[in-house]
């Protein structure tokens, strides 16, 4: 009997590949005769190109063409309207891109770039966001598929007549994915045949998308991300480049590759919208809440309907009679919006978990009971029966370790220190995945999906659940991940790749396994092979509310002559089913944790109203956490033994640390400080300027 | 030299060259001249000209640090280099940091790399070639005594800066790492220093 691997702190199989340079990411394809490409970005907010003037970036040494809305191949109408690019003349927000030259360098298509003249007929915009925003509408949906409002009880008479009430606002402001590897697409054509490298979260989706743009058959195009720099949403589905770069190797007959500018990125691959929220908690002397009633406000862009689904959590999260959230989603001269990390999670936990620590300080009564005492039952919203919650278990977990029993503030020179609470949750998403498994007859096992690594470790976990499903060791099995001519796969994100991919991978392993034990004599020489389709299944509604929970903690300094904010310590505890891998689970719970950290204290973008820009548009001005932001962080979990997940039992791990990680350093900060910020990040001006020290 | 290459590579050279100047540069140990367009960075040199797409670009602005290399034993941002500024540099990209395997037939990761493997510190891995040579760097300055912000100030000067997990996170500050992988970043060049 093999022992079980699933669980085990196995070592990344790319890993040697990548510390040591050879793992080859989009851009670094570098087929024969490759040209370049650079975008033009639109330099108004709103209008129409009016004249395109190309001659001078022609006269460009090296530059093969420019590709306006003129000459630009036509595609078939996407979905998504931020890839209908070079289209038509309209300009729906600023940084849209008008025009591509290709050259056969890189200098000579920015040069190409910077030559081209565009004239516009420019309109008024609007681009600031209120929470009275007259254009402002509750959409059929939010993000996620989630009705945009739900409404039970009384919640407004039910908050009116309560002992003890919170109302507050708070604002997440838009915030920017940045992963390090810029999104990038390397595109050739063979006659009517594409392949693309590129940086994607799920090249499926890619592939798919691309053939219907190009009116071709979905096995005409392959799309590969062998290898990706991170995505946190904003590669879920496919962006301009991967279009543009296709068009223009279409267009010039060579090998395309485009990598976005930095600067270019927040305007075309999507951000996390700004969150406006009025949260109002109504609850009795004894803690228990009576009424919630959570109402956001966010922009989304002329040509998209994204709402981030920020009130949603508190439909799960607490044991309140009368409850009430609603979305209202602003369609404004912007850039749009689109999943960033936690999308609806990550802003509307902040909100609600810095209204519950006013609650607690409104009550006197500590933040960490306040939520034990509104443990609810059954899923508030739903009614149905939780398949697992151990929110209570993270808790007290959390606090033993943290020694939150002691955690009076103190005053260390020109610092006040303190610690916050906060609850993490996310719900357990789960998309139908096809694989293949292999017995070859030299004793390997071969696995085939096109799952993606973005970072996360695919390759290696899904080795592991393959291993245990065949009873074989973790080195007999290899995996194939990353192309979109392997069995076909769901997408990295919603935190729901592993539960997805890993359990079309177990199905295809079980099969092969009765397979094989039937099968007598030698393996052909082709092997034996099994394939696993969990449509139907995967998807198949549950009777069970099922989401991951977490606490975080958090420990700050605040100074009070500057107004830094620093973390000291940050404490997690989730509980996510069986974690599969604990090596690579620590290192997304740590990263997600730093991100929360990065939205609570240095990550900030602003709309110009006057330009209708990003202020902050590259990394200089839009801070992510650095190396001496962030301190030693402790991530623990409480192992569930829930049956109503997948085959392996196991939660989605990518987004529950962001979730809640703002909300426990803001209220680390009134802790130390006794001011209540409730506007993000918490830079030194903000702090300074609303300190009451 | 023998394994000296003229590269006026058809990527580089198809460019019309109104601005073009012959360099010497040699990467990892190896001589290579080449004519480079005068707009052309060190980054883009090593990765479009040479194929060592170990250096990242993560910003081409000197804001990331994923496309840190080693010029003459120094970190620099590569992509704030203009290549023909450095004829006769000595270059060391990541893949020049692998030795001979004991057995002299394969590549033997450098401690540190090692280091990174055995703490997993790094998820995507797209800033992780900038950040080994970061530390590199890093070790060097502190080894040579260079003082940090956070270095004591009574501290004798030229004499070696110990580097404690602060002394190694703000060195390391110049790169950004957006999967978060920094406690085991430093935990990884804690364990070649002790
Ligand atoms: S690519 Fe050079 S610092 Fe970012
Ligand atoms: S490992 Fe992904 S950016 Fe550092």
């Amino acid at each position: 009997m093999v022992s079980t691997v699933v669980g085990a702190p196995v070592e990344r199989r790319e890993g040697l590949e990548k510390v040591t340079g050879s793992a080859r990411y989009a851009a670094e394809h570098a087929p024969p005769r490759r040209v370049w490409a650079w975008p033009v970005p639109a330099t108004v907010a709103r209008g129409t190109v009016t004249a395109v003037d190309t001659a001078a970036a022609m006269e460009q040494p090296g530059v093969l063409t420019v590709l306006t809305h003129r000459n630009a191949p036509r595609l078939a109408e996407p979905d998504d309207a931020t890839l209908a690019v070079l289209q038509n003349p309209r300009v729906p927000h600023r940084g849209w891109f008008v025009a591509l030259v290709v050259a056969e360098t890189l200098e000579d298509a920015r040069a190409g770039a910077a030559a081209v003249q565009v004239s516009y007929e420019p309109e008024e915009h609007d681009v600031s966001l209120t929470m009275t925003h007259p254009g402002a509408y509750v959409p059929e949906e939010a993000n996620g598929g989630y009705p945009a409002a739900t409404e039970q009880g009384d919640p407004e008479r039910a908050f009116a007549s309560s002992a003890v009430q919170v109302d507050a606002d708070y604002r997440v402001p838009p915030l920017h994915n940045h992963p390090m590897e810029p999104h990038a697409s390397t595109a050739q054509w063979d006659g009517d045949r594409l392949l693309v490298h590129t940086s994607s979260q799920g090249s499926t989706a890619v592939q798919t998308v691309l053939a219907g743009l190009f009116r071709l058959p979905e096995d005409g195009v392959t799309v590969v991300a062998e290898h990706v720099g991170g995505g946190f949403g904003s590669k879920g589905t496919p962006r301009p480049d991967v279009v543009l770069a296709a068009m223009a190797a279409r267009q010039t007959g060579r090998p395309v590759t485009l990598a976005l500018p930095r600067r270019h990125m927040p305007a075309v691959v999507g951000h996390r919208a700004p969150t406006l929220h009025r949260v109002r908690l109504g609850a009795e002397p004894d803690g228990r809440l009576t009424s919630l009633i959570h109402e956001v406000t966010t922009h989304t862009s002329r040509i998209k309907e994204f709402t981030e689904q920020a009130a949603v959590p508190a439909r799960t999260m607490y044991a309140a009679a009368h409850l009430r959230t609603v979305h209202r989603v602003a369609p404004l001269d912007v850039p749009s919006p689109s999943w960033m990390r936690a999308p609806g999670e990550a802003p509307g936990m902040y909100a609600l978990e810095s209204a519950m620590d006013e609650l607690a300080c409104a009550l006197g009564m500590d933040p960490v009971e306040l939520r034990i005492v509104n443990e609810p039952e059954t899923e508030p919203h739903s009614g149905k029966p939780f398949s697992s919650r151990h929110l209570v278990e993270c808790l007290r977990e959390g606090a033993r370790r943290f020694d939150w029993a002691h955690r009076a503030p103190r005053t260390a020179g020109p610092l006040r220190i303190g610690t916050g609470v906060a609850a993490a949750m996310y719900p357990v998403l789960v998309q139908p995945s096809t694989a293949s498994a292999g017995a070859c007859p030299d004793g390997t096992f071969l696995v085939r999906i096109n799952a993606t690594d973005i970072g996360t470790g695919s390759r290696t976990v899904l080795a592991q659940i393959a291993a245990d499903a065949l009873g074989v060791p973790l080195e007999r099995v290899r995996t194939e991940v990353g192309r979109s001519d392997l069995p076909s796969a769901s997408l990295a994100g919603g935190s729901s790749g592993t539960a997805s991919w890993g359990w079309a991978v177990h199905e295809a392993c079980t099969r092969l396994t009765a397979r094989l034990a039937t099968h007598t004599g030698p393996l052909p020489p082709d092997g034996l092979d099994a394939h696993a389709d969990t449509a139907g299944q995967a998807d198949a509604d549950s009777p069970w509310a099922r989401h991951a929970f977490g606490a975080h903690f958090a420990e700050v300094a605040v100074d009070t002559v500057t107004g830094e904010v620093r973390a000291r310590r940050l404490l997690g505890v989730f509980a996510a089913g069986h974690i599969l891998n604990a090596r690579t689970a620590r290192s997304q719970f740590v990263g997600g944790m730093t991100m929360g950290l990065g939205m609570a204290l240095t990550e900030g973008s602003t709309m110009d109203a006057a330009f209708g820009d990003f202020t902050q548009s590259d990394l200089a001005s839009y801070h992510v956490p650095a190396h001496a932001d962030v301190p030693d962080i402790e991530v623990h979990w409480i192992d569930e033994d829930d049956p109503h997940l997948n085959p392996m039992g196991s939660k989605g791990i990518g987004e529950i640390g962001i979730v809640g990680t703002a909300a426990a350093i803001g209220n680390a900060v009134h802790h130390a400080t006794g001011t209540r910020y409730r506007e993000l990040p918490l830079t030194p001006d903000r702090v300074r300027r609303g300190a009451g020290f | 030299m023998g394994d000296s290459q003229h590269l006026q590579g058809e990527r580089g050279g198809a460019s019309a060259s109104r601005h073009r100047t012959d360099t010497t540069l040699r990467v990892n140990g190896k001589p290579h001249q080449l004519t480079l367009d005068h707009r052309r960075t060190l980054l883009d040199v090593v990765r479009e000209d040479l194929g060592l797409y170990g250096a990242k670009k993560g910003c081409d602005h000197g804001q990331c640090g994923a496309c840190t290399v080693l010029v003459d034993g120094r970190r620099v941002n590569s992509c704030l280099l203009l290549a023909v500024t450095l004829d006769g540099s000595e270059v060391t990209t990541v893949e020049g940091l692998t030795g001979e395997g004991p057995t002299g037939d394969g590549e033997q990761p450098h401690p540190l790399q090692q280091a990174f493997l055995d703490r997993d510190a790094f998820q995507c891995g797209y800033c992780t070639p900038g950040q080994i040579c970061s530390a590199i760097g890093a070790l060097a300055e502190a080894a040579a005594g260079h003082p940090s912000r956070v270095t004591d100030p009574r501290a004798p000067s030229g004499r070696a800066v110990p580097l404690d997990r602060d002394e190694i996170r703000e060195r390391l500050s110049g790169n950004l790492c957006r999967c978060g992988a920094y406690p085991r970043i430093v935990d990884a060049v804690e364990d070649v220093i002790a």
